[in-house]
């Protein structure tokens, strides 16, 4: 915008970065003055975090320069929270105010208290980490950012557990920021967004740059044209009408579980897709755990498959026929040291065992097969699922959950961090998977994708159930309504 | 065709990754002492190692399984005691005087102390397993209580003494006594059978670990226990049968010792083999946080240690100082598995 070409801020030429055999970043170049908000698209897999963290400078370059002027920060796409240090040590950590070696506490915590008001994070300083959800964690990656003053911010997928007031807050500060003379590298698989945030946008394929254009240019649908190289028809499935004549396949009654979950009670039929929508906090991945078995329940019943699960564990209802896809990836869902193909057979060993011996070569050609419906992007199944992006690794976790064929499946947001063409995918994975039989709740953030699939859509506000819409009454007005209480 | 075979080769990497750099120490360790002794390399010098370090190296064996899973178990040493000390009493004070089912009691008297001294391990591992998973306990925490208590309890059971054979020479006793001593000696193939023992427990066990849904469990407990449950795993099982496993293993352990000596000290029997165990786990290259670790590589360390302070005698190195090159040998061995 302003005096771009005279004093860049950023600038990379001729950037390539391999792992091994893999090449993932081929000869990336483009600069970026400052006061611009840059979009950076692509695929899963397309090398957007790796790019970033070249900028960062945690990973060397195979070649060709970064030049970046003053100072940077990153917010990766995975968490680095400590969970046992409290909020404001997280911030503060590396960087921490003191005195003749003394920690200047009170400044630290009205500090951090003046940050979190700005990304709008209600949290108290002193919580612990481990007790925040994913939400409030990323409110306070990017809370981090904003404590020195660094003249480039690279901001890797953090919208994706994110709703939309907070998303508007987050773009609020981005604008100050940018105003303020900042610039800003902004990661993102939510093409809309990217568009209304970005004054430019720059799209990865498979390591190569294939577009550099002003935002006013490029369509949602021309963005993710060229992120996968051939043209993407409807995203959305044709929705499933709810079938009031089909059997119950799970129904919880008066469900509770302390404070954040409250008498909840509703009925999934067979093969039906049954949205669950809320604002982050709302309880929903509470009200999740709790159905299977992973927190502890204060009342209530939970009937699957006509029999009433009294003490409901993990294993349990696995066994019982219901698979989850939890919603803290990281944290819960994958072994990053493990292979993929171990990682994907993990909950169905059973299956490929013979004698009691694991076989090797049936768990990798399972592992192989669904890399290919899922299109998986791995070296092989022996691939250390950590080295994979964001994206295939929820897909594989997606993955282990069907191959121990449930009966319910409760998504937990299933696309976050999954590029337009893999979320399509998804989307018409759990559609199919509705058809052959299986009900699914599909909990998410996103008004869009709720709206998209699911033909009923329950609402949690505070624990609460506080509505049941289905047919037209699925739309983003009465969810809105139902979900913040307020018109 | 050719996938496949990449696919092969990287497996084999992989695993060499593991399990290479213990072996490689272990090769450059024998050349060395093999250059420097010309007794080092006589047949009867190196069986006598693999006796030597057959029983703590059979804990070790166990105590693979339990770091693996993310624990750590420290009574080892107090139930190594408790086992010898339980089996050899039971012999003393329940060997028939009559034949029973057509074996001759000191037969019976034999099997008795063997049965006794595996379920004394096994019970025990019930018990750390049983605070470490209902009672919630860290098992740092839970097995430095079971330490003292396996040792006081055998203290208690021996007189603060040795339970032994040389003043106690009544009949039936001393036959069956004869017969534990002679299986403490006895050679199979020329091995010892405690050496022999610990071969076969590292395939057998090494293939638990490997190669079975169990095994696999295990790791992914001590990967994240988190995502182990939310993978339905009964992580709380896998637990438990990790205390189980090394509370077999000490069991069999102490028998054969017993057996070794006809006699079993309450006060320095199996002093210090948590130490030992933990030791040639780590340098095998398991991980401590757990998640990682092999048992052909725990059984490169339990080698690695028991050759060196085998040279080290052979050097004349005072055994004061024995203490502080296996110390060295320890850190060395970890800060070289970071870097790789
Ligand atoms: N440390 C690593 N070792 C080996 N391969 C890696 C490593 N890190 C990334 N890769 C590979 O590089 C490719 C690009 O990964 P990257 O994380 O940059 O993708 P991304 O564009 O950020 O995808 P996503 O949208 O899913 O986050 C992937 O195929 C991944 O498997
Ligand atoms: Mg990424």
């Amino acid at each position: 915008m302003t005096a771009g070409e005279t004093s860049p801020v950023l600038e990379i030429r001729d950037l390539t970065k391999s792992f091994g055999p893999v090449s993932v970043l081929k000869g990336v170049t483009f600069s970026l003055g400052p006061g611009v908000i840059l979009g950076l698209a692509g695929e899963n897999g397309a090398g957007k975090s790796t790019l970033a963290k070249c900028i960062s400078s945690q990973y060397r370059p195979d070649s060709g320069t970064i030049r970046v002027n003053g100072s940077c920060f990153t917010v990766p796409q995975e968490f680095t929270l400590i969970p046992t240090l409290r909020v404001y040590e997280n911030i503060f950590l590396g960087r921490e105010l003191s005195r003749y070696g003394f920690l200047k506490k009170k400044a630290m915590i009205l500090r951090a208290q003046a940050l979190l008001n700005k990304v709008g994070c209600t949290v108290p300083p002193r919580k612990m980490v481990s007790d925040l959800n994913v939400a409030e964690k990323q409110k306070i990656e990017i809370a981090k950012a904003f404590l020195d003053r660094s003249k480039l911010l690279i901001l890797d997928e953090p919208t994706t557990v994110l709703n939309r007031m907070e998303t508007e807050t987050l773009f609020q500060i981005l604008r100050e920021f940018r105003e303020q003379g900042g610039s800003v590298i902004y990661i993102s698989h939510k093409l809309e967004e990217v568009r209304t945030i970005c004054d430019r946008i720059v799209v990865l394929r498979d390591g190569v740059l294939v577009a550099d254009e002003a935002s006013g240019d490029l369509s949602a649908e021309e963005i993710a044209r060229r992120m996968v190289g051939r043209n993407l028809t409807r995203i959305f499935p044709p929705k499933r009408p709810a079938d009031p004549g089909t059997d119950e396949v799970l129904r919880c009654e008066n469900v509770s579980s302390g404070r954040e979950v409250l008498d909840v009670s509703f009925s999934l039929k067979k093969g039906e897709i049954l949205g669950l929508a809320g604002l982050a906090g709302a309880g929903r991945t509470e009200l999740a755990e709790t159905i299977c078995g992973f927190r502890r329940r204060s009342g209530g019943r939970i009937v699957l498959n006509g029999t009433a699960i009294t003490r409901p564990t993990p294993d349990r209802m696995l066994r019982a026929g219901l698979s989850y896809l939890p919603e803290d990836r990281q944290r819960t869902a994958i072994l990053p040291d493990f292979t993929l193909a171990d990682n994907l057979t993990l909950s169905s060993l059973s299956r490929y065992t013979s004698w009691g011996f694991i076989r090797e070569k049936r768990c990798r050609e399972a592992a192989a097969r669904y890399m290919e419906r899922f299109r998986i992007r791995a070296a092989s199944p022996d691939e250390r699922l950590g080295n994979l992006s964001g994206g295939n690794q929820q897909k594989t976790v997606i993955a282990r959950g069907l191959d121990s064929s449930p009966s319910v499946f409760i998504f937990d947001e299933p696309t976050r961090g999954v590029d337009v063409g893999a979320r399509g995918e998804i989307y018409e994975f759990i559609h199919a998977l509705a058809e052959s039989g299986v009900s699914c709740l599909f909990i998410s953030s996103d008004l869009e994708e709720i709206i998209g699939c699911c033909a009923r859509v329950l609402v949690m506000r505070e624990g609460r159930i506080r509505g049941e819409l289905s047919g037209d009454d699925v739309n983003e007005e009465r969810i809105m309504f139902l979900a913040t209480g307020v018109k | 065709m050719t996938e496949v075979k990449t696919m092969k080769s990287e497996r084999i990497r992989r695993i060499l990754s593991y399990v290479g750099g213990p072996y490689m120490a272990l090769a450059v360790l024998f050349l060395v002492c093999a250059c420097s002794s010309d007794v080092f390399l006589k047949p009867d010098n190196l069986l006598n190692i693999l006796r030597q370090v057959s029983y703590s190296g059979l804990i070790a064996l166990g105590m693979t399984f339990v770091i693996v899973s993310g624990g750590i178990d420290l009574s080892v040493g107090s139930l190594f005691a408790l086992c010898g000390v339980c089996s050899l009493l039971s012999i003393r004070n329940f060997t028939p005087v009559q034949p029973v089912a057509g074996m001759s009691p000191e037969l019976c008297g034999l099997l008795l102390g063997g049965a006794v001294c595996v379920l004394t391990g096994v019970i025990g591992g019930l018990l750390n397993g049983s605070a470490v998973v209902f009672g919630r306990v860290p098992p740092f925490i839970a097995t430095l209580g079971t330490y003292s208590i396996f040792r006081s309890l055998a203290l208690y059971l021996a007189d603060s003494g040795t339970v032994s054979t040389e003043n106690y020479t009544s009949e039936p006793f001393r036959p069956a006594n004869e017969l534990l001593t002679k299986i403490g000696e006895c050679e199979v193939f020329g091995m010892s059978l405690p050496g022999l023992m610990l071969i076969v427990l590292t395939v057998v066990l090494g293939v638990l670990l490997a190669r079975t849904a169990f095994g696999r469990h295990v790791c992914a407990v001590g990967s994240s226990e988190r995502v182990a449950r939310f993978a339905g795993i009964r992580t709380g099982q896998v637990r438990f049968l990790t205390y189980v496993i090394i509370g077999l293993c000490v069991g069999v352990s102490a028998f054969l010792a017993a057996g070794r000596l006809g006699s079993v000290s309450s006060t320095n029997a199996g002093l210090f083999y948590e130490l030992d165990a933990i030791a040639a786990v780590i340098i095998g290259g398991a991980s401590m946080s757990g998640g990682r670790g092999t048992l052909a590589g725990t059984l490169a360390g339990v080698l690695i240690l028991g050759i060196l302070s085998n040279i080290l005698d052979m050097w004349g190195v005072a055994a004061t100082l024995q203490g502080l090159v296996k110390g060295l040998v320890i850190i060395v061995s970890v800060l070289i598995q970071k870097k790789g």
